[in-house]
């Protein structure tokens, strides 16, 4: 890599694994019970100022579920302190009149609330809890606050078809923004594949859909539907590049390329507890891995659509493919591509498949032990 | 739009001076909107305080320069039409 990389703009810190929610989707890694060491608050003091330093400006602040952090407020208050605009990303549960207020007075900026569905059957079935009036009256007490709400729903083949409703009540709570944000098949959501990967024909439906509620609703509210990349035959530029812009803190202080690289093997990602940001960002083996072009192999060294996708994601080749410097196997020049294809195929059955949803959880986490 | 139309820099967005980017930058929810330089130029005097005739003024005094008007226009209508400013 002879260019140096610019900075890291955006910061994702994921302050805790922890969460009151079971999602089958989640992107949490498989074994998260067994990273329960997380960083105390003047670490993440620290970090925020380090990469606010470096030129870092929007500062997500994620989790698992965020809200169960006690000293969320001190963060987010530092966080606005240095400059950024800060993102709250959060299932809502916790979320009280009170500490809706001591946010406000911290400076959060914004909230991203979840929602599994339209409907409170599937939305407690997929998050394994009960929690959807819960999450009406938080979008009410986003509002009241006035925040810009943006709504995310992770679309899936159990929740693509009631598309049209969840539209209308991500209007009716007032969102500014509607993420219909397709499941991603990593960690707990790869894990669940068979049953969450939609068919074409509901994708379809789907789209359309939503392109008549975006006729309907116009500048009310921007509704994004991000296609799931099975579907697409060309790979992603996974989070616009590795170590472009993009800066993970996980819960227990690895600083990460992605929110999931830390599945891959045989990368030693540096971990902020002894390592300062500049030189996790910049001097870092983990980091430099996969900048640029020199690292890939055929097909994509001499792809003329290279520097468009850079060849997709690194975690996908390898949960796919086994190697995360191949081609990601959704690309269709990938050797490895049938193995999507297999996967695609089946999903245009109608049969349940055999296997059971594993809803994510500490003891299922710990039986797993794996990292996706 | 008129040339009393004050306008002002909607409330969902924030615009800053990032100088790690030497560029002014809106912030909006999970997004950031790098301006150029004269885009920029323009947006931070969007307060409300100033009309498109005073903000022309301003600018052309500020850079020495006559005749902005029309690009000034043509740059807030694109930056209402993107909701980074309403006019007050």
């Amino acid at each position: 890599m002879s260019r140096q990389p610019g900075p890291p703009l955006w910061l994702l810190a994921e302050l805790t694994y922890r969460c009151p929610l079971h999602c089958v989707f989640c992107f949490n890694p498989v074994d998260f019970a067994l990273h329960r060491d997380e960083l105390g608050t003047e670490e993440w003091l620290r970090v925020l100022n380090e990469a606010r330093t470096l030129g870092a400006v929007q500062c997500g602040i994620s989790g698992g579920e965020p809200l169960l952090r006690d000293d969320l407020e001190i963060i987010v208050g530092e966080a606005h302190r240095l400059g950024y605009y800060t993102n709250l990303l959060t299932s809502g549960v916790g979320l009280d009149e009170a500490r809706a207020a001591r946010l406000k007075e911290a400076g959060l900026d914004h909230i991203q609330l979840s929602f599994q569905d339209s409907t409170q059957e599937v939305n407690d079935f997929l998050s394994h809890t009960r929690t959807f009036e819960l999450k009406e009256r938080v979008a009410k007490r986003i509002k009241e606050h006035g925040w810009p709400m943006v709504m995310n729903v992770v679309i899936h083949r159990l929740n693509i078809d009631h598309i049209g409703r969840i539209i209308e009540m991500a209007a009716d709570l007032g969102a500014e923004y509607l993420e219909l944000a397709n499941a991603q098949y990593y960690s707990w959501g790869h894990l669940n594949r068979d049953q969450l990967l939609p068919s074409r024909e509901q994708l379809v439906r789907a789209e359309a859909i939503t392109n008549a509620w975006r006729a309907r609703l116009g500048e009310r509210m921007k509704i994004f539907f991000v296609v799931p990349d099975y579907y697409e035959g060309r790979p992603k530029k996974c989070m616009n590049g590795w170590g472009n812009v993009f800066l993970t803190i996980t819960p227990d202080g690895l600083a990460l390329p992605c929110h999931t690289a830390r599945m891959l093997p045989g990368i030693e990602f540096p971990n902020v507890r002894d390592t300062g940001v500049r030189e996790a960002w910049y001097d870092s083996e983990g980091f430099n891995r996969y900048r640029g072009t020199a690292w890939m192999k055929e097909p994509c060294r001499s792809c003329p659509e290279q520097e468009n996708d850079l060849g997709g994601c690194r975690c996908q080749a390898f949960m796919l493919a086994g190697d995360a410097a191949v081609a990601d196997p959704v690309c269709s020049k990938s050797p490895d591509h049938g193995v999507v294809e297999q996967t695609v195929a089946h999903a245009q059955q109608n049969g349940p498949t055999a296997q059971p949803l594993v809803f994510r959880n500490p003891r299922e986490s710990e039986r797993l032990a794996r990292p996706f | 739009m008129n040339a009393d139309s004050r306008p002002v820099v909607n409330s969902h967005f924030r615009l800053q001076w990032e100088k790690t980017q030497q560029a002014w930058v809106l912030l909006y929810p999970e997004g950031m909107v790098k301006l150029n330089g004269s885009a920029g130029e323009i947006l931070c005097r969007c307060d409300g305080s100033r009309s498109i005739d005073g903000l022309v003024a301003e600018l052309e005094a500020a850079f020495a320069a006559t005749g902005l008007r029309n690009d000034v226009v043509a740059f807030l209508d694109h930056a209402a039409q993107q909701r980074w400013v309403r006019l007050a």
